[in-house]
């Protein structure tokens, strides 16, 4: 029993991270349908950051943590008014082109500031270690990723659900059409909503360090398991997305613990037959 | 442009088949090497192999508007193909592009299903998933693929059994060369027939294509199964010139640069592909030297360039430059 309790533990934390990651382009592009590959650098972007104001300038990693949220929200608000909305009305190819072509440019510049080690941190002492619960073995720092994806999951519900904004996202969401003539600023909710996304990002990256490490690769790595999620969960979803979180945190998890040899084999075969038995995602209306 | 009103559909393909001085120039222009850098016709092998290569996307993405992020499958698919074949079968070269060709084919039409269901992100994802899954398959396949050291002991037999593959690349180029014009050829041909038509109006408007009965998954499936064939005579002819096949032939890396090159020469115009593969892959050997994530800065300013300034690529900012200039000189 205890393996598997640890396995489906550790699993869930690491889909939290992935919530994390994945729940700012899952709204931006239900919104805009604007195709943001570079959604991953944003998140690499925070985990700079937080090891930068940490090893050089002696911050406490909770300190840390707003800077990244901060830098990543500030950095995509730019890039969003500079370069992305001149594509809103493009194809998805140039979408696709002009957000690889940023990843990029991010991957390179942070090998040549950073070099293409992997950067080292160190957390509070505090959030190391494990406990004992009931027998299981549970790392603190897991356990804090799961607090911390909740919360997050709970603070974004209910301010979609309760305010005035999160009534207006909805319904940019839902119809932009509509929702423009009825006076909404869709362009300027979405630039908001795009800021908030990609501080997500920035803070899931932060996050993600002291689990999976952090070098110039992470704005590919992640891409793809955001991406996973993201069309699995339904787009402009956030209960999809934390669903398709869960679930592949805890199948990658598990499927590293028991069959090794597989790889991430399982997961792209689970993703490709769940799109096509549903194309909008688990939890997507178009 | 007032006869074309007059023209028939097909006198109208009749003229866009017709070769023009400046398309002979070029084909001409591909045996410079020989005579002006016989040091470096390994790099001018690895050029139309990748032009090929190029060709092959070209007509998915820029004639049936099929965005695929996994198009290395094929290309890895027929170097794997063609390199197993010469080392468990037999060594012939032609035969062993014909394997290639089969087996990415088969592996094409067999995904084509999938593919011409979906379009958006759905199928970017689509295209994705199923590029990353076939290189899990080659890379835990490793008692057969030789996984991440690479597939060893290909041995090829000379071409017609006289000309062998030289250190100089001396057959080699000659071999690519051929081969790259004969798909660049059989493609054009394609492109300007009433297929080729039906393909450019899915791209256009898919919807509007159903309406006066174009069967779009059908033409959609064609086109997809042909590319794959396509992409897998380039891995193929890889693997014989190269003697050896290694995991970057069919990972995302390969998927992503192909379509860097194709859109900076030019999607949708038959010598985008080839124009962007001699530049990309001239700058990269020129760039060698340096770490390899630099390598990635240009491109990425590359394809922001392009996106923002230069839809269309290389080729179609000239035809546009060409076309305002004589406006201009009537």
């Amino acid at each position: 029993m205890g393996p598997i309790v640890g396995v489906l533990f550790d699993g869930f934390a690491y889909g939290m991270l992935l919530f994390l990651l994945s729940v700012g382009l899952s709204v931006t592009l239900g919104m805009m349908n604007f195709v943001n590959l570079a959604h991953c650098a944003f998140a690499m972007l925070g985990g700079y950051v937080t090891v930068t104001v940490m090893n050089n300038l002696g911050w406490p990693f909770f300190a840390a943590l707003p800077m990244a949220f901060l830098a990543a929200a500030v950095l995509s608000v730019v890039l969003e008014r500079t370069l992305y909305r001149r594509l809103y009305r493009a194809g998805e190819l140039d979408q696709v082109l002009l957000t690889i072509g940023l990843t990029f440019i991010s991957v390179a510049v942070a090998a040549y500031v950073f070099g293409t080690l992997q950067q080292p941190i160190q957390t509070p002492s505090y959030l190391r270690g494990s406990l004992n619960v009931m027998g299981v073995t549970v790392g603190i720092y897991r356990l804090f990723l799961v607090v911390m994806g909740l919360a997050v999951a709970i603070l974004l519900v209910m301010a979609l659900e309760y305010t005035r904004f999160g009534a207006q996202v909805r319904a940019s969401v839902d119809n932009q059409r509509m929702a423009r003539g009825l006076g909404i600023n869709v362009e300027g909710i979405f630039a908001i909503t795009f800021a908030l996304g990609s501080g997500l990002a920035g803070l899931g990256g932060a996050l993600a360090i002291e689990v999976v490490g952090l070098d110039p690769s992470f704005a590919f790595l992640f891409l793809v398991y955001v991406l996973i999620i993201v069309s699995v969960g339904g787009l402009g979803s956030i209960g999809g997305s934390f669903v398709a979180a869960v679930l592949i945190g805890i199948s990658d998890v598990a499927g590293k613990y028991y069959v090794p040899q597989l790889g991430a084999f399982l997961i792209y075969l689970v993703m490709i037959a769940l799109l096509m038995w549903r194309p909008q995602g688990l939890f997507g209306k178009r | 442009m007032n006869t074309a009103a007059a023209m028939t559909p097909t006198s109208y393909l009749r003229s866009q088949t017709r070769w023009t001085p400046l398309e002979i120039a070029f084909w001409l222009a591909a045996f410079l090497p020989f005579v002006l850098f016989p040091t470096h016709l390994s790099l001018a092998s690895q050029i139309a192999i990748t032009a090929l290569f190029a060709l092959s996307l070209d007509l998915i993405l820029g004639y049936a508007g099929i965005v695929s992020l996994g198009h290395a499958a094929f290309f890895g698919l027929g170097a794997y193909a063609a390199g197993l074949f010469s080392k468990f079968v037999w060594g012939e070269p032609l035969t062993g592009l014909l394997v290639a060709a089969f087996v990415a084919g088969l592996v094409g039409f067999a995904t084509s299903f999938i593919v011409a269901r979906f379009k958006h992100l759905t199928l970017i994802m689509i295209t994705l998933g199923l590029g990353f899954l076939i290189h899990e398959i080659a890379n835990a396949a490793h008692w057969l693929t030789g996984g991440t050291d690479g597939l060893q002991g290909v041995n090829i037999w000379p071409i017609f059994n006289y000309f062998r593959f030289d250190l100089y690349g001396y057959t080699g180029y000659s071999y690519s060369l051929a081969v790259l014009f004969l798909f660049f050829f059989l493609s054009r041909r394609l492109i300007n027939s009433p297929f080729g038509l039906s393909l450019r109006g899915i791209r256009e408007n898919s919807t509007r294509m159903a309406a006066i009965g174009a069967d779009s998954r059908a033409h959609i499936r064609k086109i997809y199964t042909i590319s794959a064939a396509i992409a897998g005579v380039a891995g193929g002819l890889l693997a014989q010139t190269t003697e050896t096949v290694s995991l970057g032939s069919i990972d995302f890396q390969r998927s992503a640069d192909v379509l860097v090159m194709l859109v900076l020469g030019g999607a949708g115009r038959l010598y985008g592909g080839l124009i962007g593969a001699i530049i990309f892959m001239v700058a990269r050997d020129q760039f060698s030297g340096i770490n390899p994530q630099f390598w990635y800065f240009p491109m990425g300013v590359l394809l922001v360039a392009v996106v923002m300034f230069l839809p269309g690529g290389i080729l179609g900012g000239l035809a546009k430059l060409t076309a305002s200039f004589r406006k201009k000189s009537p």
